[in-house]
This record gives structure tokens, C-alpha cells and sequence, in this order.
């Protein structure tokens, strides 16, 4: 071959490693990504049936309820538009209060109930993570124009 | 008065900076030498009002000065001093004042350090640091100023975040910070180089022994945050691929894929732009790893409350910078000449691979970062990628790492064959594919997959290395010349020797508590006892202590290995009163092939708990193979071709006429 070829041919499998390479990496990704949806979108069945997502709002203050065998718990987060009842087996964060933000990923079961895999909260008190503190003020500008909405808080 | 003294030395250092940025560096193209040879003694006072305003925060810190807002949300007049001070360091503003604090610090090293480098191009480095250290004093004065005062003055602090009081997490900024803006350097020599357009084996060498001691720095700062959140966060992971501990890890894998790329250059001449690329990067992706912590974009277990205002003027210097050096590179970087040849087989091309891939790397862990803002700023919704898409692509290229590791330092300069290659790796090759199918084996595996390569990898990184001294020692008559190396003649081999084989231990201290990790959680009744990998934990309650600042439950563990008792563990969790928050302390028994860990979740009822107990087998590698990275980095920038430390030591002192003769480059030489 000349070496015009040859470098012709260098930068063809460049390419084609490249383009390989970015197929396995978006699909990797694909497979691993969790969308997020507020109470209010998982009431309205905009969240998926069959995958993993995370939700995410306040924990409603006196909705914290421990199963008998000690690491089961539920609690209903919301958004003060919506409520989504959440499961999850396991030792919360430390920074978990009712009241507080908090996120969980894992799936809508078939009865509505959300069981998480893992829940989130954050290291700083007064840190809100940034999908939550969204949903909320959506959450509050659709309240405040639909007043026979109940808002708690 | 001590807050204002501070305040008043920041505006000043301020106008330092502005002059180190603007007079030396217009004096390098108008041969003003007096402007030149302002560089030095600007850089100094730069430092040393930086550093009167570090000295003022702690001592506000120390004396209790609530009227200081950061020093009443951050401290308590209860909290043990030595955590006054690092509470400077413990939020936003104070951490950005260690920033500034910490590129004076390298810009007076660097002064101090560089009688033998030419004046205009010290005065050069020096300017650049200077604009760095504007941008971020302008910030820190415009946006968070430290000292700003309350009134009415509170009688007590809302102290320090509970996980931070921690010995570990005090150590942790620090460190890297001292490897963030240790990058600085070299980057600063880079755009030096390329305002001047002369990049040789001598520019090389001067930002080599820097770029070490940043990459040292990071290294034990990013082992030190691993090791952090394996006892503190009390859920015994060591890596979670969170935007803030890759924040860190990215500049890591630039720095370390420049620190190769400068052996070239200063070598054999070549990678030249390469090398400059690399450098602006390492420092880029420092910058924003600091606007990634601290502009709240990100979801992260790390965020702290921020404030958009900063983060858009962050956003903003990080295109100033990104953009210009980039600007300036595009200009210049094709009138570098691109240096020594090499062939397809060599050391050079070894050292090429290492570097792709550690690029590649980092840009796979730079997207996967950033594709939850990507998709936002889209409207394709609001993502989070899970950490196993990172353990995939990690798992996927450092293999390849790994393998052209082992091969690399073994390949010669410029020319090499495959066999000759070959001969040296074979037996390398054979016990380590060995090693790894007997670690398949079922019995040991319990069918994971991922064992045998670690095991495979390990061994490859150990025997190649083995045999690579093996070499060497050949033709220096044994132990003596492995001696006679160590006293000075080339450490940077034995340097380069055991950070390979710190990747070695953090390969198989990963593989091993990654497979055969045991965790539980569990509720447990005071009384009761759990059996995990042999060792059976008997739990005997909880009970109440008090501590300085907080409440502490104590939980009692014995823990026993057949008949004998092996620890005592007690897991705490404690409430702190000012910020009426609960923290998790784990209790661990570590050794160095396995730890146990217990750490208490909430109290369920009648005396029971809800309890994590886990069995982490070794796990300790992982930080092992940190440190000895960080100790083969300290070997080798104590070589004697690096002025630095020779100047220190005097044992070199002597051995000094013939390393000048040896690197035959008066120009460094100079006293």
C-alpha cells in the first residue's frame, strides 16, 4: 500500500472505532439513566410503567410509617399538588425528616405505590436539590392559579 | 477591627495581583527590565497579604467573632479549636479563600524556587498566575466576601455542618485545592511557553517537578475524600461517581496523563502541543470542578446551598480562561515544532496509548457528568445517570491501561521490536493469565466475572514490574545499584516503580471488596447476635453519652471469630444541638485484610435497632494504592535533575557537579 492509502485506511477504522464506540457508550447510557417526575407528573400518569425514574418532593409531615419487621417504611412525598406513596426497605439518610426534600429512585408498582430502591437526602440542610425546588414552584404557580386546589403549607 | 484588617488585605492583594498581571508580562515584550524584574517581589506581597487575610478568618474563627456572618453560620464557641479552623475551609466563602490563599502560595514557591529559570520567563508565569488569582479575588470580594459583618450580632455560631467535624474531611479541601491549584502552574507555563513560542526539553523540566508535586497533592486529596466517606457517611462505599468526587477525578486523569506526556517532552522532545493541551486541560477541568461544587447545577450528595449569582460569574471565568488559553493555543501551537521522531513500536507509543486513554477517560466521566445538564438545557428531560454506566466505561478502558502499563516502561525510546517485547513480557504475561483462571475457578469466583481480570491485571502490573527491575539491576550489579539509585541517582525510576504498583494495590483492593463485600441491614434486639463471613457480632444495646457539642446514642458490639473475641466496635449517632441534625459515626475494625463496620440506623422499638453490619475485605488497598502513588510521586520529583529538592537536601548536595554534568543544561543549572 502507499502511504496514502495506508493513512486513508488508518482514519477509516479511526472512524469506524469511533462510531462503534459511541453506539456502546449512548446505549451503556440509555440503560442507566433515570428521568425525574414530580408527584404531580406521576399522578398524571406521565411517568413510566416499567422503568426506573426518580421522584422527588417533601416528605408529608406525619406520613412516616415503619412495617413491623423494622426496615420497611413508607411515606408520601409530594409536591403540595400531588401525593405519591413511597416503599422502600432499608436505613434512611440521616438527613430523611419529615417535611424535608428528599429523592428516591426506583419504580411505580402496579398498585400506584412508588418502591424505591434508594432514597436520597442531602448533606446540607438548607440544600434543595435542584429538580425539587422546580417541581415545587411549578407545583405552587399551577396551585396559585387553580385556587380550589388544596395546598398544604 | 481583625475582619476588616482581613478584608482590607484582600482589596490589596487584589491590586497586587492586578499589577503582577499586567506589568511584568507587558515588560517581557518591551524589554522593560525593571518591569521584568517586578514579577518576584510583587508575587510575594500578593501572598503575603493573602495570607494576612487567611491568618484574620482563623483568628476570627478562634476568637468566636459572631458579628462575622461566615464565622456565625459556620462555627460554635462549643466546637473543639481544631475544628475552628478548619471550619475556614468549611463552606463556600472561606474554601474560596483558601483558593486564592493556595495560588499565592504557589506563586511565592514559584518565585522563591526559580533563580535558574530565565527572568522573562518567570515574569511570564508569574503574570499569568496573577490574572487567575484576579479572577478569583474579584469573585471572592463582588460575590462572597468572608469577612462581611451581621447586626445584631448573634450570642452563638449555627456551627460547623456535624460531617465535616471530622479529622479526615479537615485534611480533605486542602489537599485538593493544594492539587487544583497546583495545576495552575503548569498551565501557567504552558500559555507562558506559548506567548513565547518556545517549547523545549527545558520548559519540560521546569513544569515537570511542579506538575508532580499537584498531582501528589490530588492524589492523597482524592484518597483521603474516599476514605472520608467510607467511615463518615456510615454507608461503607468508598466511590460513588457523584459530579463531585468525578469533579476531582477528572483533573486527576488529566494531570496524570501530563505528567507522562512531560517525560516525552523533556526526553525525547516530542508531544509538544500535546503536552501544552493536556496542561490547559488539567487546569480547566480543575476550575470546573470548583464551578461544579459550588454553583449547585448538580444534583449531588455533596451540594451545598448555593446561590446562582455565583455561579454565573464562575461560568463566566471558566469560558474567559477555558476560551482564551484555548484561543491563544489554536494561534500559536502550530509553530511548535512537533519534535522527535518515533516508531509505531516504542516507548513513546506506549506512553501515547496511556495518554489517549486517560483522555478518553476523562471525557467519558466529563459527558457522563454533564449529560443531566445537557438533556436539561435540551428540554429532553430531567436525567440522572447511574453510576453503573461509569463502572462500565471505567471497566471498559482501564484494562487497556492497565496492559500498556506493564509493557510501556519495558519498551525502549524511539525504536523497539515486538519481540524483543515479547521476550521481556512473556512469563509476565503466563502467570498472570494463569493467576486470573485459577481466580475464575468457581471455589474462589462463586461465578464473578470481573475477579479473574482484576486478579489477572494485578498480577500482570507486579510480575511485569518485577521483571522490569529485574533488568535494570542487571546492569548495575544488584542490590548495590538499586542502592546506589536510591541515594540519589535516579529515583524517578523507583518513583515511577511504586505508583505502578499503587495502581496494582487499588486494583485488587476495588476487585476484591467490590465481590466479596458483605452488607446487611438489619434490625437487631439488644441481646442478639448476627453471623457475617465467620465473625458473629453480639449487639449489648444502646446506650446515652453525651459529647462537646452534641448527644451521642452509643451502640455496644462484641465481635467474635469462633471463640475468640476479635474488636469491641461502637457506632455512634449523634445529635447535634445547633443544628439539631443527626449524624451517622460508623465503627469500624480495620486491617489490612478486611474491615468490619457497623453503623447505626434509627432506634425501631423496645431497645431494638435498625443496624448496617458489613464485611469489607480488603478495602484498605484501595487508599494503599493511593498513598503509594502519592509516595512513588514524592520519589521521584526528589531525582536530582530537579532543582527543587536538591537545593534541600544536602545529602545531594555533593553528588551536585556531576548531575550537572549529566544534564548537560546550563541554563537550568545556574544557581
Amino acid at each position: 500500500m502507499k502511504p496514502r492509502q495506508k493513512r486513508l485506511v488508518f482514519a477509516l477504522a479511526a472512524l469506524v472505532g469511533i462510531a462503534v464506540a459511541a453506539v456502546l457508550i449512548t446505549t451503556a447510557l440509555r440503560s442507566n439513566l433515570a428521568y425525574f417526575f414530580s408527584p404531580s407528573q406521576v399522578a398524571a400518569s406521565e411517568a413510566p410503567k416499567d422503568a426506573v425514574f426518580r421522584v422527588g418532593g417533601l416528605v408529608r409531615e406525619g406520613s412516616l410509617k415503619r412495617d413491623k419487621d423494622g426496615l420497611t417504611v413508607q411515606f408520601v412525598v409530594t409536591d403540595n399538588a400531588a401525593d405519591v406513596k413511597v416503599k422502600y426497605t432499608g436505613i434512611l439518610p440521616d438527613l430523611f425528616k419529615e417535611g424535608k426534600g428528599m429523592v428516591a429512585r426506583g419504580k411505580l408498582g402496579k398498585d400506584g405505590v412508588f418502591y424505591a430502591e434508594e432514597v436520597l437526602a442531602k448533606h446540607d440542610e438548607n440544600y434543595m436539590p435542584p429538580e425539587v425546588a422546580s417541581s415545587l414552584k411549578t407545583a405552587h404557580e399551577a396551585g396559585a392559579g387553580n385556587a380550589t386546589r388544596a395546598v398544604v403549607q | 477591627m481583625i475582619p476588616e484588617i482581613g478584608h482590607l488585605a484582600l482589596i490589596l492583594a487584589l491590586s497586587l495581583a492586578i499589577t503582577q498581571a499586567i506589568f511584568p508580562l507587558v515588560g517581557t515584550f518591551t524589554n522593560t527590565r525593571s518591569w521584568v524584574a517586578m514579577a518576584r517581589p510583587v508575587a510575594w506581597g500578593h501572598f503575603l497579604f493573602l495570607a494576612i487575610a487567611f491568618g484574620c478568618l482563623i483568628q476570627s474563627f478562634l476568637t468566636d467573632d459572631f458579628s462575622v456572618l461566615y464565622v456565625a453560620t459556620n462555627s460554635n464557641s462549643h466546637l473543639p479549636n481544631l475544628y475552628k479552623v478548619a471550619a475556614v475551609w468549611g463552606a463556600h466563602e472561606g474554601s474560596l479563600l483558601l483558593w486564592a490563599f493556595l495560588l499565592g502560595g504557589w506563586a511565592a514557591a514559584i518565585a522563591l524556587f526559580s533563580r535558574g529559570l530565565p527572568a522573562h520567563v518567570v515574569a511570564r508565569v508569574l503574570s499569568v498566575m496573577g490574572m487567575i488569582s484576579i479572577g478569583f479575588l474579584l469573585f471572592m470580594l463582588i460575590t462572597s466576601n468572608p469577612f462581611e459583618r451581621i447586626f445584631p450580632v448573634p450570642a452563638e455560631g449555627r456551627d460547623l455542618n456535624p460531617l465535616l467535624q471530622d479529622p479526615g474531611l479537615a485534611m480533605h479541601p486542602p489537599m485538593l485545592y493544594m492539587g487544583y491549584v497546583g495545576f495552575s502552574v503548569a498551565f501557567s507555563f504552558s500559555i507562558a511557553a506559548l506567548m513565547g513560542g518556545k517549547l523545549d526539553a527545558a520548559w519540560a523540566r521546569w513544569s515537570r517537578p511542579w506538575t508532580i508535586i499537584a498531582w501528589i497533592f490530588l492524589s492523597l486529596g482524592i484518597t483521603l475524600g474516599s476514605w472520608w466517606a467510607y467511615y463518615e457517611l456510615g454507608w461503607g462505599g468508598w466511590w460513588f461517581w457523584d459530579p463531585v468526587e468525578n469533579a476531582s477525578f477528572m483533573p486527576w486523569l488529566a494531570g496524570t496523563a501530563l505528567m507522562h506526556s512531560l517525560a516525552v517532552t523533556e526526553k525525547r522532545g516530542a508531544f509538544k502541543s500535546w503536552t501544552v493541551l493536556l496542561a490547559l486541560f488539567a487546569f480547566s477541568l480543575s476550575l470546573l470542578g470548583t464551578f461544579l461544587v459550588r454553583s449547585g447545577v448538580l444534583t449531588s450528595v455533596h451540594a451545598f446551598a448555593t446561590d446562582p449569582a455565583r455561579g454565573v460569574f464562575i461560568l463566566i471565568f471558566l469560558c474567559l480562561v477555558i476560551g482564551g488559553s484555548l484561543m491563544l493555543y489554536a494561534w500559536r501551537a502550530p509553530s511548535i515544532s512537533s519534535g522527535g521522531r518515533f516508531d509505531f513500536v516504542s516507548r513513546e507509543s506506549f506512553l501515547l496509548i496511556n495518554n489517549l486513554l486517560l483522555s478518553v477517560l476523562a471525557a467519558l466521566i466529563l459527558f457522563g457528568t454533564l449529560a443531566p445538564l445537557i438533556y436539561d438545557a435540551m428540554g429532553w428531560g430531567k436525567i440522572s445517570v447511574g453510576f453503573p454506566w461509569f463502572n462500565t466505561m471505567f471497566e471498559m478502558i482501564a484494562p487497556f491501561l492497565v496492559l500498556a502499563m506493564g509493557i510501556g516502561p519495558m519498551a525502549r525510546w524511539k525504536h523497539d521490536d515486538f519481540a524483543h517485547l515479547f521476550r521481556q513480557v512473556r512469563v509476565a504475561l503466563v502467570i498472570s493469565l494463569i493467576a486470573g483462571g485459577v481466580a475464575l475457578l468457581p471455589m474462589f469466583s462463586h461465578g464473578k466475572m470481573l475477579v479473574g481480570l482484576g486478579v489477572t491485571l494485578t498480577v500482570w502490573l507486579i510480575a511485569t514490574h518485577l521483571k522490569n527491575l529485574q533488568e535494570r539491576l542487571k546492569h548495575k550489579h544488584g542490590l548495590k545499584g538499586l542502592l546506589r539509585d536510591l541515594a540519589g541517582g535516579s529515583r524517578s525510576y523507583y518513583g515511577m516503580w511504586l505508583a505502578h504498583l499503587g495502581v496494582a494495590s487499588f486494583i485488587i483492593g476495588a476487585t476484591v471488596v467490590s465481590n466479596y463485600g458483605i452488607e446487611k441491614d438489619i434490625r437487631m434486639t439488644p441481646g442478639s447476635d448476627v453471623t457475617i463471613a465467620g465473625y458473629r457480632f453480639v449487639f449489648d444495646g444502646v446506650s446515652k453519652t453525651p459529647g462537646p457539642n452534641y448527644t451521642a446514642y452509643r451502640g455496644h458490639f462484641r465481635v467474635f471469630d469462633g471463640a475468640n473475641q476479635v474488636a469491641v466496635l461502637e457506632p455512634e449517632k449523634r445529635h447535634y444541638q445547633m443544628q439539631g441534625r443527626p449524624m451517622t459515626e460508623a465503627a469500624i475494625d480495620p486491617s489490612l485484610l478486611r474491615d468490619l463496620y457497623v453503623s447505626l440506623g434509627e432506634p425501631i422499638d423496645g431497645g431494638d435497632w435498625s443496624l448496617r453490619v458489613y464485611y469489607k475485605p480488603f478495602v484498605r488497598w484501595i487508599w494503599l494504592g493511593g498513598i503509594l502513588m502519592a509516595l512513588g510521586g514524592l520519589l521521584s520529583i526528589s531525582d536530582r535533575r530537579y532543582r527543587i529538592v536538591r537545593k534541600l537536601s544536602k545529602s545531594e548536595a555533593a553528588t551536585r557537579k556531576a548531575g550537572t554534568n549529566a544534564t548537560g543544561n546550563p541554563a537550568t543549572e545556574t544557581a
